[in-house]
């Protein structure tokens, strides 16, 4: 009994703290104090959840020692296996590394309900349907994660889509459903013990197939989706397993990561629906270029003409951090701030890989975050701008979005570097962005392209500066 | 058929999932984009809780299936939990204003 006080309080005070901790994450200052604290919140709660030791059933007594056993293992080489993957993962590959992370939360939702299934102490068809119902989100969310990791890691280039492929996934989810249905009704019986094995294989199938068709593109969207998937699971089984914590922290991701998928989907001007569903990304480069020739210069020449301007507005795009070319940029700019120019950064909510991945690549390479400026509140300062330069990005600053009814982008928010007085493109050809359109601004009068990897080209343009001299 | 003792405490789940959403959604609402990649890791971490039902299951198992599952479960609730929290945190560390607003709040002080 008094076990069972201590561990439900500290499952409560683990609760407060992420709580607490997830609210300090909304401001840069107390960011890294709340992640600390909620650290302290889990470390407590496992700590407290050995003491059920003294608690476990009577059947299970026997096996203790051998379970626990197996518990420590299982802790230490996950720990020690993320731990070391998280610490020496690239910022660049940050994305795929979250998924993967996220997956494992599934997964261990959906073994959490397979061992209670298993454990046979369930009681109500209530009970036992919330299990089921939880170990299908988190079945999906493990698979699902597990291809968006191939996808974003490069491993998956190309979206796999075959004819009647949205029926073919109705039709497995509806099996999926109704093979849980069946586990529930049989429970206890050995004729449920099939449907209950065939559940779960359909469930893992189903996240699996769910995410082949969706583009690369959509990737974040969709992890941000599984996030909130992933809580929701957490949350059923806490249900499940009686403890309020996991219920709560479930829950708040849930909701939390609901609200983050769609904010995501509207800064790309999608609907979830036509993130899972529409197959972007198909039919998309057979959209018909603009006509006109593009004007190419020098990085010296470039160089030249922002630090002799009064103001620059850096437009930062994944083929930035591509090159790895962030450290370098930052050098310039801190060359061009020295002789008194105007720098700042504008990030597109979609920019980088993730709503944020820019804003923690440019933070990696020692950018101030005063520097840096969302979309809506420097939007209105481009038109009275000397010098836009955009490195590595296109599609977020396509004035096609804005203008033309066919393209795919249309509708979607972009930067309006094309009103500055001059736009610089730093790219490495001439090809198309993500979305596979081209784009009018680089034919634009009052831009010039800037050819070449984005390293090479800003290491030219610090030269150029140097050689210029301090005013 | 249900009891009213499991009905009540059913009833009393559903407002604890209520609450809990309501909380998600008001201290999600005021993160500014900027944050948004460590936002998402962080509330991985915060999903990373499952491990302590995983480790229930666990010390409750009494097959050798059960056994398997379940330190499959604490495995990936482990990592979930550790790499959650890691890569969180490194993000986190390298957000940092600009030296000169840093003295100058400094000097203010």
């Amino acid at each position: 009994m008094f076990i069972e006080y201590i561990v439900g309080l500290s499952g409560l005070i683990a609760a407060g703290l992420f709580i607490y901790g997830l609210k300090a994450m909304s401001s840069p200052v107390t960011a890294v104090s709340g992640i600390v604290t909620a650290g302290y919140g889990m470390v407590f709660v496992v700590g407290a959840t050995f003491l059920n030791l003294f608690n476990v059933s009577p059947d299970a007594r026997p096996h203790l020692l051998v379970n626990v056993a197996l518990a420590v293992v299982a802790l230490l080489l996950g720990c020690l296996w993320t731990g070391w993957r998280g610490r020496t993962v690239q910022m660049t590959a940050m994305p795929q590394m979250v998924a993967i992370f996220n997956g494992m939360g599934g997964g261990s939702a959906a073994s959490l309900a397979a061992v209670s299934l298993l454990s046979d102490h369930a009681t109500s068809g209530l009970h036992l349907s919330v299990t089921i119902v939880g170990a299908l989100i988190g079945c999906i969310s493990f698979t699902g994660s597990i291809i968006a990791w191939a996808k974003l890691d490069g491993r998956m280039r190309k979206p796999v889509r075959f004819g009647g492929q949205r029926i073919f996934n109705a039709a497995l989810f509806l099996i999926s459903l109704v093979l849980g249905a069946l586990t529930v009704m049989q429970y206890g019986t050995p004729e449920g013990v099939l449907p209950g094995i065939l559940f779960f294989g359909a469930a893992l199938l189903f996240g699996v197939c769910m995410t082949l068709p969706i583009g690369g593109a959509d990737m974040p969207v969709v992890i941000s989706l599984y996030n909130a998937f992933t809580g929701l699971a957490v949350g059923l089984e806490g249900y499940v397993m009686g403890n309020p914590a996991l219920m709560i922290a479930g829950m708040v991701v849930g909701s939390a990561g609901t609200l983050l998928t769609a904010l995501m989907a509207k800064a790309m001007n999608r609907s979830l629906t036509n993130v899972l569903f529409s197959n972007f990304g198909d039919t998309a480069s057979s959209a018909k270029g603009p006509e006109g020739e593009m004007k190419s210069a020098d990085p010296s020449d470039a160089a030249t003409s922002m630090r002799y301007a009064s103001s620059v507005i850096i437009v930062p795009g994944y083929g930035l951090a591509v090159a790895q070319a962030q450290q370098k940029l930052y050098e310039f700019v801190k060359m061009l701030v020295a002789d008194g120019v105007d720098v700042k950064f504008a990030i597109h909510p979609v920019a980088g890989r993730m709503p944020g991945h820019m804003n923690v690549l440019l933070a990696e390479a020692g950018v101030p975050y005063d520097m840096i400026y969302d979309m809506d509140d420097i939007n209105d300062s481009f038109a009275t701008t000397d010098v836009a330069l955009i490195i590595g990005a296109n599609d977020v600053v396509n004035p096609e979005a804005l203008t033309d009814k066919s393209s795919p982008i249309y509708g979607m928010p972009i930067l309006n570097a094309y009103k500055s007085r001059q736009v610089f493109v730093i790219k490495r050809g001439s090809g198309t962005g993500y979305s596979g359109v081209q784009n009018p601004l680089f034919f634009q009068k009052n831009c010039t392209m800037v050819f070449g990897d984005a390293q090479a080209v800003l290491s030219k343009m610090v030269e150029a500066v140097k050689a210029l001299g301090t005013a | 058929m249900m009891d009213s003792v499991t009905s009540m405490t059913f009833i009393i789940a559903l407002y604890i999932f209520m609450l809990a959403a309501f909380t998600g959604y008001v201290v999600i609402s005021r993160v500014p984009s900027i944050l948004h990649t460590p936002l998402m890791s962080g509330s991985n971490f915060i999903h990373g809780i499952v491990v302590v039902g995983a480790l229930d299951a666990l010390f409750n198992a009494t097959t050798l299936t059960g056994q398997i599952i379940g330190f499959v479960g604490v495995f990936l609730g482990a990592g979930n939990v550790m790499g959650g929290y890691v890569v969180t945190d490194r993000m986190l560390a390298m957000f940092r204003p600009s030296q000169k607003q840093t003295t100058e709040k400094k000097g203010q002080q």
